[in-house]
């Protein structure tokens, strides 16, 4: 009954003009995840112009200002090497963002095509993937991204662990896999895909013409939430020192090793490296959120 | 806003006064607030109910008589929904300024409510029992002993056997029917003095359709409760409503008794309804009479007479709003023109359908199909799971530029076989033998070239297009993909189908959402036309749209025919639209195939039991036919496909059963010249 | 009813299977040899001669399938093998330790979902208020912050506020009740909070759409009191997939403990995975990975048979 007052209410420009309304009609209804979404920018922008806004080098140590509370010089502060504080976070944001972005890139479309292909080929396929997807869930995301980390070292190609974004990615697989694999269950029961079967279409091109681009909601949802968790856990494993190595700045890295034998006589070492992972994570989960919440319910009054 | 009421008329439209009425609403306006601004749903609608009487509010979706119901209850979706003006009066208060806790108190107890979804309006963890004693201890403030006993009362009245036993299952284990006869039980609980039935059959089968209307009808007889039934059917307004209110764009056009109403309608609306609809009773007159156009926008709703824009007796003064007024003694219309009714109606046209080719040869043929999926027991170590007997031994042919009508009511089987001929799932076993070849066995090579010549319509048009696709590149994935046209071709060939199924060529540019029902039902035409098919699958094709837009479709369908020479499997479980269509019929039951006949034969002198319990159960828009028609119900569910009876299916249900029904299938045998019926008793 | 249950559990053998091949090949696909890395890393002399004799000594000159036999074995028997770091048996490392990590996790749990439950309940109920956004920007504030730093924040407001550090040693609660809660509160509450912001998520998401549903309109409609509808009818029916989300979170806690237990300076079953990973005993990380799949897989079927208790439609038959 709702659907049918929504629908007769609708109206369309063409394609261009409906994303733009799109978009104001979001800032409007979801004015958090608007701010999430800003705050990602902003952060984004900050990594990209690093080294135009700070004028210290992330990685030289300055044992003269060691150790030094936030001042008008170094305005968060300085670390047990020295280093300013604030510049670190700045090229830490680099770090997180790219590490966050990519992983949770790798592993969604990963997991996503594996959910589309169990979902629509169903049957032994399906179970199988499914068996499969069960054992790897098994182990505890950390657990994964650890043991990866720890089989295949380091591989860094133009100042990024490729292997650290593999092993972030992994755990996202089959997490993904499970999501999408639910979303694509519901678009297979639809009649147009038994219409483009019908039509004598090949089966990939049904899966990723007719299933792909209706599960892009869940999809998008997803990247988000996980670029997250993918913050997080490179936080984590920096922390634990089996991520981002000295002397690079990494965000979980400034938490671990020497900040925590001088947290005590300086606690702004851990006090801002936290509260940018928070702050990033929120942003993503806020904007991720209202993703949902604005995406789902188009057609309920 | 309603224009000026007359002097003579009763205050607000209520025609029996105050006292007389048990329930009577008036100039109830509701709000909706949707992100493209407010849309009044419910525009100034009045009418009302006596003690003891069945009311019918009909219209079409979007109309907005659930929302009046809802209205009514106060149980309108917040934040969204709102009461913007009106009275409701029951028993002398109005229902709208009264208290929550008082309106919660009647809610249940005087006025109930039976919904359309029995599948989803039972709460599935909590068992029958705890949800039929809420009301009586919420209300009556019954002991738990007592409502217990009161309980399994109530699901004895209703029908269900072994009552005390089924209080303490959940509602998963009920079918559809049996969930909405427990809904009424709850809503008889605590002898209300009026029930709303919003679309109470809609979702069910007809034999089962027949079976709630019969217990409605007899529980309102017997403990003199009055009745709102809110429905789309006029063969069910014909059937049970004493009266009726006809609704459009949220307002009410048309009201009076029902015998008036069917036998001379007073707006134009109502009558474009009554002849558009497909009868069972009527000779088969060729086209059906449609409404052309859409409902509007009520948005922004037209100025003047809502219907106006639709309406073939349009003159100047309706630019003004018609407001309802009294027509004669009993009865009002809200048109300029309703004095003229119905003597300006346009003689019904009678368009002769062309005979069905006979001269061409046999195009399809079916030969003892089998289909049984296999549901594998949970777990590694369950047992060795059961067999669902979807479909067995069906046998039939369909000839060139014909349309082969294959009805049933759910679970009988009839969309597997549209699947199994499209092979969208592999048969068991049997032949399906296409211009000679056999689709059943045919490798992914022929089966691609196969696809070509066999197309398919689905049911639900909300979800047979790919949302994602702009509708233009629906009906040109095909030209490209598949004939391989180049992209000019394409796009003069994408026009060409367009105004075929009558579409504007501007359509191209829209996407599914964009469209209303009938509109997307039609690119969906285009769609399967764009192969150039010779043979179509219509799986329950027009089910879905309302009736106006429906006839629309099924004139369109006929034309096609007559024009490309296409022959159509028509899938449905309407009986009424199969008949307008199909020049031959089968009827299924339970998977298997139970009389085959010419269409007129079939519907004239239909020869096995089941075929008769169906026509029974189809009401007709015909009040006077109707209260002359015998009231033969179905008794009975539905078996279970897992566990189907030995022997006939049907024996469980038939009214002519013996002992030997049990012991063999009875084979389909030519009992008359073209006439099959599966049937030991004929 | 049983039958339901020994399916269950037939149906954890192939995935805990599965875990075990796959840790087992896992760990001897690593480039270079596993010995020599460890051996190296403990900075001991590294030459062919005790290479070899190391191998001997842990049984990896065998043919793969003898290992894999013997892994297997050793699994159903309890044998976990025996720690290339501490020399000790597996299965006593960790036996040691678990008590610490459990109660911490079981702690983490009840804090959780006493917080969990009704604020998720409430933020459905007064969905777009004021309410709702605060415990919204409260359950994404949990989701965003690591619980390891959160740790460290609680340790350092505890040393600079109160002048009191936690306790480093630990006392079993019936030991000691006070000490251990004066010890285990701090970390319970880190990873808590994350946990109880996750399950709040889900509960609120689940009223909302129960809600929503046909039979909630049904039994207003049938005059049962707004609170009745909200108790009654839809929070029973919201909390079954909050019950699978507090389960499968339960299993997921152990990754938050891993980190967490570093900045506590716990010494649990997280701690030890760390060091064990660091110091490349890839026999304790063998049967570390196996044990927390076992965890998860058991707790995963707690989950499932709790539904079946709570969801008459998962039963088989009526």
């Amino acid at each position: 009954m709702s659907a049918t007052i929504a629908g007769l209410a609708r109206s369309g420009p063409g394609a261009f003009g409906r994303f733009a309304r799109g978009a104001g009609r979001f800032a409007r209804q979801q004015p958090l995840g608007t701010l999430g979404l800003l705050v990602i920018l902003l952060m984004a922008a900050a990594a990209l112009g690093a080294d135009l806004v700070s004028p210290y080098d992330p990685e030289a140590a300055d044992f003269a200002a060691m150790l030094a509370p936030p001042s008008p010089d170094h305005i968060l502060g300085t670390d047990s090497f020295g280093r300013d504080i604030l510049t670190r976070l700045l090229f830490g944001a680099r770090t997180a963002l790219t590490i966050g972005l990519a992983s949770s890139f790798l592993g969604c479309a990963a997991g996503g095509l594996l959910g589309l292909t169990a979902a629509y080929w169903g049957g032994r396929v399906d179970m199988l993937l499914q068996q499969l997807v069960d054992i790897i869930l098994a182990f505890p995301i950390i657990v994964l991204a650890l043991v990866v980390v720890a089989l295949v070292g380091r591989n860094t190609v133009a100042g990024i662990d490729l292997n650290l974004i593999a092993a972030i990615a992994v755990p996202i697989v089959p997490r993904a896999e499970r999501v999408i694999r639910a979303a694509a269950l519901g678009v297979r029961a639809m009649p147009y895909i038994d219409a483009a079967r019908a039509g004598g279409y090949g089966d990939g091109y049904i899966i990723l013409r007719h299933m792909a681009p209706n599960v892009m909601a869940p999809f998008l949802v997803l990247l988000s939430a996980y670029v997250a968790q993918a913050i997080l856990l490179e936080a984590s494993l920096s922390f634990l020192g089996l991520g981002v190595t000295e002397p690079k700045p990494a965000w979980g890295l400034m938490l671990s090793g020497d900040s925590a034998n001088f947290y005590q006589e300086a606690p702004w070492m851990i006090l801002f490296p936290g509260l940018a992972i928070s702050l990033a994570v929120f942003a993503f989960n806020l904007f991720g959120d209202s993703l949902r919440d604005w995406l789902d319910p188009k057609f309920r009054t | 806003m309603s224009g000026v009421t007359t002097a003579e008329a009763p205050p607000d439209g209520n025609r029996l006064g105050p006292m007389a009425s048990l329930l009577a609403v008036e100039e109830l306006r509701v709000d909706f607030r949707t992100e493209a601004g407010l849309v009044r749903a419910v525009d100034g609608v009045s009418w009302c109910v006596a003690p003891g009487e069945t009311l019918a509010l009909v219209g079409e979706s979007g109309c907005g008589k659930s929302v009046t119901a809802l209205a009514i209850l106060r149980l309108l979706a917040r934040p969204a929904g709102r009461v913007s003006a009106g009275r409701v009066l029951f028993a002398g208060q109005d229902l709208l300024v009264m208290p929550e806790a008082d309106m919660r108190a009647i809610r249940g107890r005087d006025i109930a409510m039976v919904f359309q979804e029995p599948m989803s309006s039972l709460n599935p963890i909590m068992t029958i029992g705890a949800q039929l004693i809420e009301p009586l201890r919420i209300h009556l403030r019954m002991t738990p002993a007592a409502a217990r006993a009161r309980a399994a009362d109530l699901l004895r009245m209703v029908g269900i056997s072994d009552a005390e036993r089924r209080l303490d299952q959940h509602p998963h284990v009920f079918s559809g029917g049996m969930r909405q006869r427990i809904m009424i039980a709850i809503a008889l609980a605590c002898e209300p003095k009026l029930i709303i039935a919003d679309e109470p059959t809609t979702a069910l089968d007809v034999t089962i359709q027949a079976q709630i209307l019969e217990l409605l009808r007899d529980v309102s007889q017997r403990l003199g409760i009055a009745l709102v039934l809110i429905t789309h059917n006029l063969g069910i307004v014909a059937r049970y409503a004493d009266r009726l209110a006809v609704m459009y764009a949220g307002r009410v056009v048309e009201e009076g008794s029902a015998a008036a109403v069917f036998a001379a309608p007073r707006h134009p609306y109502t009558a474009g309804l009554l002849r558009s609809v497909p009868r069972l009773d009527h000779a088969r007159s060729g086209r059906l009479d449609t409404i052309e156009g859409l409902p509007p926008n009520l948005l922004h709703p037209p100025p003047g007479c809502r219907f106006a824009p639709r309406c073939f007796a349009r003159i100047p003064v309706c630019e003004s709003d018609p407001a309802l007024r009294p027509i004669g003694s009993d009865r009002q219309a809200a048109c300029h023109r309703a004095e003229e009714m119905p003597g300006i109606l346009p003689p019904v046209p009678v368009h002769a359908i062309g005979a069905p080719a006979t001269e061409g040869g046999s195009l399809l043929e079916v030969r003892d199909l089998v289909k049984r999926f296999h549901v594998p027991a949970p777990g590694l170590f369950g047992g060795r799971g059961a067999t669902v007997h979807a479909v067995e031994d069906v046998s039939f042919s369909v000839r060139r530029g014909e349309t082969l009508g294959l009805v049933g009511e759910s679970g009988c089987g009839k969309s597997t076989v549209g699947r199994l001929l499209l092979r969208l799932t592999d048969p068991t076993s049997g032949s399906i033998l296409f211009d000679g070849e056999n689709l059943a066995t045919a490798g992914p090579a022929a089966m691609r070239a196969m696809r070509r010549r066999i197309q398919v319509i689905f049911q639900d048009p909300y979800s047979s297009l790919n949302p994602r696709m702009a509708v233009g590149d629906t009906i040109a994935e095909p030209l490209r993909k598949r004939l391989g046209l180049g992209s000019a071709a394409t796009g003069r060939r994408c026009a060409e189908l367009l105004d075929q199924v009558g579409l504007p060529v501007s359509m191209a540019e829209r996407f599914p959402h964009q469209m209303s029902g009938g509109q997307r039902q039609r690119v969906g035409i285009a769609r399967a036309l764009a192969m150039e098919p010779d043979f179509i699958v219509c799986d329950e094709a027009v089910s879905a749209l309302d009736v106006s837009v429906q006839a629309q479709v099924i004139n369109l369908l006929a034309e096609l025919q007559a024009r490309l020479g296409l022959s159509y499997l028509f899938i449905a479980h309407d009986l009424a639209v199969v008949r307008h269509l199909s020049h031959r019929v089968v009827v299924m039951y339970l998977g298997r195939v139970m009389e085959v006949a010419a269409r007129d034969a079939l519907y004239a002198e239909p020869l096995h039991p089941y075929t008769q319990a169906l026509l029974d159960a189809v009401p007709v828009p015909d009040p006077a036919m109707e209260a002359t028609r015998p009231r033969r119900v179905l008794g009975g569910e539905l078996p279970s496909p897992l566990a189907p009876p030995s022997g006939c299916v049907f024996r469980t249900r038939c009214p002519c059963a013996v002992d030997a029904c049990a012991e063999a299938v009875p084979p389909l045998r030519e009992v008359r010249p073209g006439h099959l019926a599966a049937c030991i008793r004929i | 009813m049983l039958s339901f249950i020994i399916r269950r559990i037939a149906l954890m053998v192939p995935t805990l299977l599965g875990v075990a091949v796959l840790t087992f090949f896992l760990l001897r696909v690593v480039p270079g040899d596993v010995v020599e890395v460890k051996l190296r890393s403990d900075g001991a002399s590294v030459t062919q001669a005790t290479v070899q004799a190391e191998r001997v000594r842990l049984g990896l000159d065998r043919p793969l399938v003898n290992q894999f036999g013997s892994w297997m074995g050793g699994l159903v028997t309890g044998d976990l093998g025996t720690s290339m770091w501490t020399g000790r048996p597996v299965s006593q490392e960790i036996g040691v330790r678990l008590s610490l990590t459990l109660q911490v996790a079981v702690m983490a749990a009840i804090i959780a979902v006493v917080i969990a439950v009704p604020l998720g309940t409430l933020s459905a109920l007064f969905r777009d208020t004021w309410l709702d956004y605060a415990v919204r920007i409260f359950t994404i504030a949990g989701l965003a912050v690591p619980s390891f730093w959160l740790g460290m924040l609680i340790v350092l407001s505890l040393l600079t506020v109160f002048h009191w550090s936690p306790p480093v040693t630990y006392t079993p609660f019936w030991r000691d009740p006070v000490q251990n809660m004066s010890q285990l509160i701090w970390p319970a509450l880190a990873v808590g909070y994350r946990y109880a912001a996750v399950v709040a998520r889900m509960v609120r998401s689940s009223v909302l759409e129960v809600l929503r549903e046909d039979y909630i309109r049904t039994a207003r409609a049938k005059g049962v009191w707004e609170s009745h509808v909200v108790v009654r009818h839809a929070m029973r029916n919201a909390m079954l997939p909050a019950v699978t989300v507090v389960g499968l979170e339960f299993a997921f806690l152990i990754g938050g403990l891993v980190v967490t237990e570093q900045v506590f300076n716990l010494n649990g079953i997280g701690r030890l995975f760390v060091e064990a990973v660091t110091r490349s005993d890839f026999v304790l990380v063998q049967a570390l990975i196996m044990f927390l799949a076992l965890v998860f897989v058991v707790t995963n079927l707690v989950v499932d048979l709790l539904y079946g208790v709570l969801d008459p439609r998962v039963r088989p038959g009526a």
